[in-house]
């Protein structure tokens, strides 16, 4: 029993890494950028909604419905800003602009907030304690729950967004062949700001939970983007592929905590590692990625 | 040349790549509701006009003018608004995406946008393909689609870059067929293509380009028996 609750609780987590994952999928996928800064933008995020906490002493929850419309509006300036210039210098560009953006957040972080360890827990009441005993060894966390279900919605907000929206038709377009899109009349310029921005406006929202779930600190950003990486990788880059990527890695580090709990992380990158080295990790390669 | 109603104008158009020279002071008109022919051998820089006239390419000098407004610095997006499409020689269709998809990113919004689309997919046959994914249909299909979703646009000058290559002598006679409604709705038309008998059937005015210049420009029956031209495109060898 004591396993089948280590499955259930990675299967939980697995909603965190994929509300986590989505957005760095959602950015691959559209303009092939690799978001290394993705990580870091969910920990402004938490920093965002903890300063708000802070200052009103409102709900967090509350909160992030203001920080929410401020990180889509910074992730269409990045685009506009930063990332399309960058884009325009070819495919290792971003990437490396994208590594400095998340030294620049951490370091912008440390020098605001002091390298303390921050936490949401205390301020998001009875949903951080909220649990169905179900026996001695297996309880269902409300929270997991919450964030799984909050998961599952972004997602299929998404898929409905891409497949049944003007907007969502014109990302697709542009995301299989910029130029054309641009051709029959449709902005890349705009369609690639606001994929950023959705993008950027979900690792908000990870950070958000991350931050109720456990505890952050400037430099937790690195972590949370290997994780959300992994979980693209094993679903296959695809956007609904991040779900069942990010509940295996959920799972992956759940069994690996409970054989020891230093084997946590390493469980989960081992699975991830296996995934790569797998005859599918070779196809995941070569594919075309679609969004 | 109706300089009094043309619609769309390149002037001085030079184009360099590097030390290649594609295009040298090419001028270049299209009257409203006119159908202009473009051949030329391969490299002469047809396809490399087409680029600039859509926007995909600035030119090193020289303007490109829209209506009477200067466009030669504007998006290809914003040009296809103002009413330029253009199709590719080599289908270029979302491939994740339906038919009707394609056509429909393609059109304005709302109910509109679904009334243009499922018109411009019976003018171009496609109603029975509508629900088939693009990277699923075959080259006739294709280029109906490519046709489709650049008439989805509304344009007022059509560039058409050899849409009727690779098809059969049926399958051009349908795209033909095609292309004359459209060009009896007054839509401009400019169609390089290297199979001069489906041209002729359409055009009011053939152009041929050489090495980067315009070597002849008229009537295409002109044109066509023009000395440079048979030289040029032809190699001399047309009995």
């Amino acid at each position: 029993m004591v396993w089948a609750n280590a499955v259930l609780q990675g299967v939980l987590l697995g909603g965190l890494y994929a509300l986590l994952a989505c957005g760095l999928a959602l950015m691959f996928g559209v303009m092939r950028i690799i978001n290394l800064a993705h990580g870091d933008i969910a920990i402004l995020g938490a920093y965002l909604i903890w300063v708000a906490v802070d200052h009103t002493s409102m709900s967090p929850f509350l909160a992030a419905l203001l920080v929410l419309p401020i990180m889509l509006g910074l992730g269409y300036l990045l685009q506009i800003v930063l990332l399309e210039r960058s884009l325009r210098a070819g495919p290792l560009v971003p990437l490396l602009t994208t590594f400095g953006l998340a030294i620049a957040i951490q370091n912008i972080l440390l020098q605001v907030f002091s390298p303390d360890v921050q936490s949401l827990g205390g301020s998001a009441g009875d949903i951080t304690t909220v649990s169905w005993q179900i026996n001695d060894q297996v309880s269902i966390p409300g929270l997991g729950i919450l964030i799984l279900a909050i998961a599952v919605t972004v997602l299929g907000g998404l898929h409905l967004f891409l497949s049944h929206t003007r907007l969502g038709r014109e990302m697709r377009a542009t995301a299989q062949d910029p130029d054309t899109a641009q051709l029959v009349g449709i902005n890349a310029r705009d369609v690639y700001a606001r994929a950023t921005a959705i993008a950027v406006a979900t690792a908000a929202l990870a950070g958000l939970f991350l931050a109720i779930r456990s505890v952050f600190d400037p430099s937790s950003g690195p972590t949370q983007l290997i994780f959300a990486f992994e979980a693209v990788v094993i679903g296959g880059f695809s956007l609904w592929g991040t779900l069942l990527g990010g509940i295996v890695l959920g799972v992956a580090q759940a069994i690996g905590a409970q054989i020891d709990p230093n084997y946590s992380l390493l469980a989960g990158h081992l699975v991830f590692l296996a995934v790569l080295a797998s005859p599918r990790g070779g196809l995941l390669v070569s594919r075309r990625v679609q969004a | 040349m109706q300089t009094s109603t043309s619609i769309l104008e390149a002037a001085g158009i030079g184009q360099r790549f590097g030390a290649l020279v594609v295009l040298d002071g090419v001028n270049f008109t299209v009257g409203a509701g006119e159908a202009v022919g473009v051949v030329g051998p391969n490299g002469a820089g047809k396809t490399t006009l087409l680029n600039i006239l859509a926007g995909s390419l600035r030119p090193t000098s020289g303007t490109v003018q829209f209506l009477g407004a200067d466009v030669t610095k504007l998006r290809s997006d914003r040009r296809c608004r103002l009413g330029i499409a253009r199709t590719f020689q080599v289908p270029r269709p979302f491939g994740g995406m339906t038919v009707f998809e394609n056509v429909l990113v393609a059109t304005g919004r709302g109910r509109a946008g679904y009334e243009r689309s499922v018109e411009v997919l019976e003018l171009s046959g496609l109603v029975e393909l509508a629900n088939r994914r693009a990277d699923n249909l075959g080259l006739m299909h294709r280029k109906r689609l490519e046709l489709a979703r650049a008439l989805a646009t509304d344009p007022q000058v059509l560039l058409l870059d050899e849409i009727g290559g690779g098809l059969t002598d049926a399958e051009a006679a349908e795209l033909v067929h095609t292309i004359k409604v459209v060009q009896g709705r007054n839509v401009a038309i400019v169609w390089i293509e290297h199979i001069v008998h489906v041209l002729m059937q359409v055009i009011d005015r053939l152009v041929c380009f050489d090495a980067g210049r315009v070597i002849a420009d008229g009537e295409p029956e002109t044109v066509i028996g023009d000395a440079a031209v048979i030289d040029a495109y032809l190699g001399g060898n047309r009995s």
